[in-house]
């Protein structure tokens, strides 16, 4: 086990310091999305543990998502208004934001460890409903649809006065999302992570081993509630403000169908998924630019066809190549590498 | 008292029409084992297909007739041409499947007709009866519960006591043995999906009326509404999803009436958490979840 | 319900071990690679102004073209398009053609985030104008204003675009909310006085800002029953149940297009008919009427405002001018109150480039707009100056007869705070002959 860490951890940093390069050679709005990307894979990474090795399906990771993002943006604008600062004062918020989509995971996962198949998607699919709408309920605190704006402290003078802000938000989201792949990589490969997969392939027989099902369900609940927190808090800090449209239903299942074509339970997959989720939208409307039509079939087009092509390549994927973008990668890797690994079962 | 009385009538018309979806999505679940995520924007296609035959042809009921149709159509085509295909090792890959039918259904909706809202026409009058001053129902509502209740009997005699709904039944809970005993699963299953999907057609002509008006996203709200309702009365039974659907109905009435209609997404929520902790299965499922 | 054991996905077998993990980090790592190639980067500047060249100007602005909000607001952009199109037949302005992106958010914030920073850091455009939403563009403010993009004309009422100390580069366009509260409830103490008033506004910043006008006119206990409503539930029946079991007989809404129908349909079955005064956001008769479709007789009598001409008055030589535009370069789409609004803001929009000079610059635009002056086709003042950045500052009364809605009355101006409502005597100008301001 010891040496799955440090290994993780030699692949962690082999990592940051690619993706700091790559912060310099992009432009601006490149280290945005890829900003956007990394935020998006905190939570992808948690859904895939939480849906593919745990076999419990959420379609409410955006209300999770929201729990996070709402209490970070609440404290930094009361560390503003209580003339705060340092450097401290994000990571502080950050982690109020986990801590409070920490707890909603716990609540969700408590209801939702009695449940099974459709009831389980029921649940959650409410939450990912009711959960944006309690903003309108308390909108003194929350204040509705229009939402807050996040108060964010400029980048620090030591990194130079023509810093592009782009580039520090890119390194804050890229820490986030490095510290999190890094956490679930170890998650997965130690004995709660077998207790997980055990769970999800046979329940009796997994009771019957002395795994304690319920408690093995919520605590998959609980992990991957507190990585959308984190990406919530995450996306709050880089779009600068919150509000419930940015966490609708629509997110939520985007997020399960993103996880789903990068390649469910894998890691990997969830790095796709995030990937997909930025480009996709933008190589849409392109595409719909690159037609040149007249401008009433534009309009007509214009954000229609991208959830055509999304749900499209949605069900082509799924008939397919059930495995994903990474399934495809794996056989292709595997036919490259033909030493197997002996713990395998079952090749698809 | 007058405020209550209001408020009770106003919320059972509007659980009335979760009702209807409800029994969609419980016809689905006894007859396929799934819940068809597809369901509102299937039903959503068809009351679009309503409209431009009504807008042809200027009869309303030709274009009911019209939805009906195009909603067993759609079911047989669904079911046959991308869900047969789907790899049964995960229930999560029917549920991924439907929520990307869902996409590309609002989208060629929205292609295809635009994005205004149209006026969805409501074949009997809307204005309810008034007795003393106080507001009853409308011959609209009362259309809406007359049809409910036909549907639920009419689904509860055909799982019960007919053959075909037998056989429904048979090859939705044990397709093996159902196809050693003769029973022809896939054909079932098709009808099963058909039959939902004309139900689900019957259910969104009844909601459309009362909303905003007729838009590619017009039934996803009802959608989680009814799915609410349909698990608190219980995905098995068709007298729970009438009950789950006019409980809701009602819940949401009261509370919008007296606590403000932003409280509304807190009483649903808080309803659905008591019922799941009390009665997982759902208020009136026959049927124990088996603990080990 | 019998619980079988679960089947295994057989795409979820094989643990993540280290050689997929590397290639398939190592692919990841060069698909982003792959896009930032292609994402081409000139972030050596230098000095030219961005979005500007000697034949072309750059603008572009975020509106709701899907989803539930696009009903009506999506076919604003469009016009404002095509009036450009006119311009730029003519030669465009001081020599530049004007290019007009439009981006798509939704009406959800997120996507604004998205947009508008697409069209600042990888379009280059030289200004945002009409930026439309309360919510969906007080999320980009800050954004603009550290970037110094000139945020011209915000498609709202609210009153955050007034802000000229935090936003300088920030206007408005739409008299405030505010304003408009104010101006109804003076018609309404003037012509209705000793009549019960009643308000249901949006649970907004918009439904507050209106209830705040119309309460500083009439009074903190001038409004009998007060009542929100959310664009997420669509049931207006507790609220209107509510009005009716008051008394109400006139109810102000400060209400989107779709739910005036709802409001006006809902009152209707229950059998409640007041006066309805509705705000100029949701009060538009043929965006109404299409909503209301059988029902649309329900609009008769029903009191508004309005600042723009109307479309319905062809005598009107702006309204003649813009259907023009709008049959030549617009595809001839049905001609209503968002199409006119559209061209109102490009030619404000051609005006301040002209004001700005042929060295065109973002600072120029900035102080030609506040410089102000303008005068158009709006019936109102414009009240742009070194400390007012709001917009439009009056409007004047619209009756639905028949199937029609006609303005009568004077113009009232006001501010938002506690000045009086005043009538304002100016006539707007009449337009030039080829429609493009004179330089």
């Amino acid at each position: 086990m010891r040496s799955t860490v440090v290994r993780h951890l030699a692949l962690t940093l082999a990592a940051a310091a690619a993706l700091l390069a790559l912060t310099y050679g992009l432009a601006p709005f490149r280290d945005y999305q890829l900003a956007t990307a990394a935020a998006y894979l905190c939570v992808t990474a948690g859904l895939t543990v939480l849906t593919g090795l745990s076999g419990q399906l959420s379609l409410g990771h955006g209300a999770l998502m929201a729990t996070g993002a709402y209490p970070v943006a609440l404290a930094q604008n009361e560390f503003r208004d209580r003339d705060i600062s340092g450097g401290w004062v994000l990571p502080l918020s950050l982690a109020i934001g986990v801590a409070a989509a920490l707890v909603a995971g716990l609540v969700v996962g408590l209801a939702a460890a009695r449940l099974r198949g459709p009831y389980l998607a029921g649940v959650t699919l409410a939450v990912a409903v009711i959960v944006p709408a309690l903003t309108t309920a308390f909108d003194s605190v929350f204040n509705g649809d229009q939402g807050l704006s996040v108060y964010i402290e400029p980048p620090p003078l030591s990194l130079g006065a023509t810093f592009p802000y782009e580039r520090w938000q890119a390194w804050i989201a890229l820490t986030g999302a490095l510290l999190t792949m890094f956490l679930l990589a170890n998650l997965v490969r130690s004995r709660y992570g077998r207790h997980f997969r055990a769970v999800r392939d046979d329940e009796v027989a997994a009771r019957l081993a002395g795994i304690d099902v319920a408690r093995t369900q919520v605590l998959a609940f609980v992990v991957s509630a507190a990585c959308a927190g984190l990406g919530g808090g995450l996306l709050a800090v880089l779009a600068q403000s919150v509000s419930p449209g940015a966490f609708s239903l629509t997110l939520s299942l985007f997020l399960v169908m993103a996880v789903v074509i990068g390649g469910l339970g894998r890691l990997a997959g969830a790095v796709w998924g995030a990937v997909l989720l930025v480009l996709l939208p933008e190589a849409s409307h392109s595409l719909t630019e690159a037609l040149s039509l007249s401008p009433a079939a534009a309009q007509r087009l214009d954000g229609n066809l991208p959830l055509a092509i999304f749900g499209t390549t949605l069900v082509v994927v799924m008939l397919l190549a059930p495995g994903g973008v990474q399934g495809l990668l794996a056989r292709a890797a595997r036919r490259l590498h033909p030493r197997q690994d002996h713990r395998e079962v079952g090749t698809p | 008292m007058d405020r209550f009385v209001f408020l009770t009538f106003d919320g059972l018309s509007r659980g009335a029409v979760y009702a209807a979806f409800a029994l969609a999505l419980v016809l689905i679940w006894r007859g396929a084992r799934i819940v068809n995520f597809a369901q509102g924007a299937m039903a959503v296609a068809t009351v679009y297909a309503a409209y431009s035959v009504t807008s042809a042809t200027g009869s309303y009921w030709l274009g009911f007739g019209a939805a009906l149709l195009f909603g067993l159509a759609l079911g047989v085509v669904v079911e046959r041409g991308v869900m047969r295909f789907v790899a049964h090792t995960s229930p999560l890959n029917a549920v991924i499947v439907a929520l990307g039918l869902v996409l590309v259904i609002q989208a060629v909706l929205g292609m295809v007709y635009g994005n205004e809202y149209r006026p969805a026409e409501a074949p009997f009058s809307r204005t309810a009866f008034t007795v003393g001053g106080l507001a009853f129902l409308s011959r609209y509502d009362v259309f809406v519960f007359a049809a409910v209740v036909a549907l639920m009997v009419g689904l509860a005699l055909l799982f019960t006591r007919t053959a075909v709904g037998l056989r429904l039944r048979a090859a939705a809970f044990a397709p093996e043995v159902s196809r050693l005993l003769g029973v022809n699963v896939a054909g079932m299953r098709t009808l099963a999906w058909a039959l939902a999907s004309a139900v689900g057609a019957l259910a969104a002509m009844l909601v459309v009326p009362t909303g905003l008006g007729l838009h590619p996203t017009s039934m996803e709200l009802v959608f989680v509404t009814a799915f609410t309702a349909a698990v608190v009365g219980g995905l098995d039974s068709p007298l729970g999803a009438v009950a789950g659907g006019l409980a809701v109905g009602l819940l949401l009435s009261y509370v919008s009436g007296y606590a403000g209609a932003e409280m509304t997404p807190v009483a649903v929520l808080l309803l659905l958490l008591a019922v799941l902790l009390v009665r997982p299965s759902g208020l009136f499922s026959g049927v124990a979840a088996r603990r080990v | 319900m019998k619980r079988t054991p679960r089947k295994r996905s057989a795409a979820l077998h094989v643990p993540p071990g280290a050689p997929q993990k590397t290639i398939a980090g190592g692919l990841a790592v060069a698909l982003v690679l792959a896009v930032a190639a292609c994402g081409g980067d000139d972030n050596g500047g230098g000095a030219s102004v961005p979005g500007v060249t000697d034949t072309e100007v750059v603008v572009g602005t975020h509106m709701p073209l899907t989803g539930p909000a696009s009903a009506g607001y999506s076919k604003i952009a469009p016009a404002t398009k095509a009036y450009f199109d006119l311009v730029n037949a003519n030669g465009g302005v001081h020599g530049r053609k004007i290019t007009y992106k439009i981006m798509d958010d939704g009406y959800n914030p997120a996507n604004t985030q998205q947009v508008v920073r697409q069209l600042v850091l990888q379009d280059k455009v030289f200004a945002i104008l009409n930026g439309l939403g309360t919510g969906t563009h007080t999320g980009v403010l800050d954004f603009l204003a550290s970037n110094r993009v000139p945020d011209l004309f915000v498609a709202s009422g609210s009153r955050s675009w007034d802000q000229p100390d935090k936003y300088p580069g920030t206007f408005g366009f739409n008299p405030d909310y505010t304003v408009e509260g104010k101006i109804l409830a003076t018609y309404i103490q003037k012509n209705f006085a000793g009549q019960k008033v009643c308000f249901l506004g949006q649970d907004d910043d918009f439904g507050r800002d209106s209830l705040l006008g119309v309460e500083k006119v009439l009074g903190p206990t001038g409004v009998a029953a007060k009542q929100k409503y959310v664009t997420s539930n669509a049931n207006v029946g507790p609220q209107i149940g509510a009005f009716k079991a008051a008394g109400c007989q006139v109810v102000v809404l400060a209400t989107v297009p779709p739910f005036t129908a709802l409001s006006i349909g809902t009152a209707a079955r229950l059998g409640f008919r007041p006066q309805w005064v509705v705000s100029n956001v949701g009060a538009d008769y043929l965006t109404l009427s299409g909503l209301l479709g059988a029902n649309k007789a329900l609009l008769e009598g029903m009191l508004a405002v309005g600042y723009l001409p109307s479309q319905f008055d062809l005598d009107d030589p702006w309204t003649a001018l813009f259907k023009r535009v709008n049959d030549q370069y617009n595809a001839a789409a049905p001609f209503d109150g968002n199409i006119v609004y559209g061209m109102a803001v490009g030619y404000l929009f051609v005006q301040a480039l002209q004001a700005a000079g042929k060295d065109l610059t973002r600072e120029g635009i900035i102080a030609a707009v506040e410089k102000g002056g303008f005068r158009g086709p709006g019936l109102a003042p414009l009240r742009y100056s070194g400390d007012d950045h709001s917009g439009y500052g009056g409007h004047r009364m619209t009756k639905v007869t028949g199937s029609t809605q006609d303005y009568f009355g004077p113009i009232y101006e006001t501010d938002e705070a506690d000045g009086p409502v005043k009538e304002y005597a100016e006539q707007p100008p009449a337009p030039p002959q080829n429609g493009i301001p004179a330089a």
